[in-house]
């Protein structure tokens, strides 16, 4: 059996409030040892407040060629941004 | 720069009328600035110039821990130890995001490290040379840090998106190297006359190593161009090479030490500093293998990995069972 440690996927709540947000990864033989080498590499410099680790081979992602029919049906439809409506002068701030 | 002659796998430019489709909107993506990201299409030659470039760059962080990691035990206060630990620390962390970088091409880190040791990979040469004392880590990291950072910065804008995050949140880190070592020499710099005798020994031993950091000049990297056309390579060797130099000098004169090369001379035409090129041939014979510290260097990288082993498996061993229990329980 090849003995090299898994690779984990590292989130990082930089702040109350915030979200988790995908920070970088790193080897560790298990959870616990991933929480551990992840303090210690990201969040040398007060960057966090809440780790989260996700084993790198859990996560499912969508595929590059699939981006114009996922992400593109979006880009015509402007009207779902409020820029899209005039609201008169004399209604003010809305 | 911590990546050096690095061998582009590609023979020359293809024009455009002989690239495929894929080829071609691949490129048409790296001409538009959109970074490529682990899954999108790239050419072979690419990818292995990539892998070759990023190992280097993360063999060089993790070799650089060990002249540093020289002075730990000896240097002059607590909080110079506090500092010094900290930047060594980051070093390790520096290597760690760029192995992650690697490792989305498709290479594991594990392979990297063996190729290393088995010398088919290669580290910066400025790690081949000696830190006799003190001074030499103050000039450590204002020098070889400094001439990293020039090449960092550039390399932010490099066109593969894990590559460029990884500079960016390197970039970060590295300025406070830079800044600890010229805090350093200048405490020596303003100090006894022998403190300032062995700040000026350390520039003048540590200048040229440091501008070979960027590499042969233009002129004979003949690797360049296909790096340069992917934007692997942002800004050429001389470029960044003088860069550096023209950073560099106003600091040299702050601290009232003298220019480590006679040539060094403001050139009013090029608005930029005259200097000597490095010594050339003591670069390439250093490259080879031949520096003042190649063997030590790799003989404690391959010791520190053989001895570690146990450790590394010993922990794997104790997580495999925990899950197989855990498994079994349910």
């Amino acid at each position: 059996m090849k003995n090299e440690w898994p690779l984990w996927e590292i989130f990082i709540r930089g702040q109350h409030g915030l979200s988790h947000r995908h920070v970088g990864s790193l080897h560790a033989p298990d959870a616990e040892m991933a929480v551990k080498n992840a303090r210690d590499v990201y969040t040398r410099r007060n960057e966090g407040v809440s780790i989260w680790v996700v084993e790198a081979k859990h996560i499912a992602a969508s595929a590059p060629s699939e981006k114009g029919p996922l992400f593109e049906p979006s880009e015509s439809k402007i009207y779902r941004h409020p820029t899209f409506y005039d609201i008169p002068d004399e209604v003010g701030h809305m | 720069m911590y990546a050096q002659m690095i061998k582009t796998a590609s023979n020359g430019i293809k024009p455009r009328e002989e690239m495929s489709e894929e080829e071609r909107a691949f490129q048409d993506k790296i001409d538009n600035d959109i970074k490529i990201e682990p899954r999108d299409w790239m050419p072979e030659d690419y990818r292995r110039t990539l892998i070759r470039q990023i190992g280097q760059h993360a063999h060089s962080e993790v070799v650089g821990q060990l002249p540093e990691g020289n002075w730990i035990t000896r240097a002059p206060t607590l909080e110079r130890k506090a500092i010094l630990l900290a930047k060594v620390q980051d070093e390790a962390g520096h290597g760690l995001y760029l192995y992650s970088a690697a490792e989305t091409l498709g290479v594991s880190r594990d392979e990297l490290i063996e190729l290393l040791h088995e010398g088919k990979m290669k580290y910066s040469s400025i790690f081949n040379y000696p830190t006799l004392n003190w001074a030499d880590i103050g000039a450590v990291g204002w020098l070889v840090d400094g001439a990293a950072i020039v090449n960092q910065v550039a390399l932010q804008r490099t066109s593969y998106g894990p590559y460029s995050r990884a500079m960016i949140r390197i970039c970060k880190e590295e300025s406070f190297h830079a800044r600890q070592g010229y805090d350093a020499i200048r405490a020596m710099a303003f100090g006894t006359p022998e403190q300032k005798r062995q700040a000026q020994d350390a520039l003048n031993r540590l200048w040229f190593p440091a501008l070979m950091m960027f590499g042969p000049s233009d002129a004979e990297s003949t690797h360049s161009e296909q790096s340069m056309a992917w934007k692997i390579k942002v800004k050429s060797n001389d470029e960044l090479r003088q860069q550096f130099v023209d950073q560099t000098i106003p600091q040299i004169e702050y601290l009232k030490l003298d220019l480590p090369d006679p040539n060094i001379k403001w050139n009013e035409e090029r608005g930029h500093y005259d200097f000597s090129e490095p010594d050339w041939p003591e670069f390439f014979n250093v490259i080879k293998g031949n520096g003042p510290c190649n063997v030590d260097r790799m003989k404690d990288r391959v010791a520190a990995w053989d001895d570690g082993e146990w450790v590394r498996d010993g922990l794997l061993a104790h997580a495999r069972k925990k899950a197989a229990r855990k498994v079994a329980a349910e």
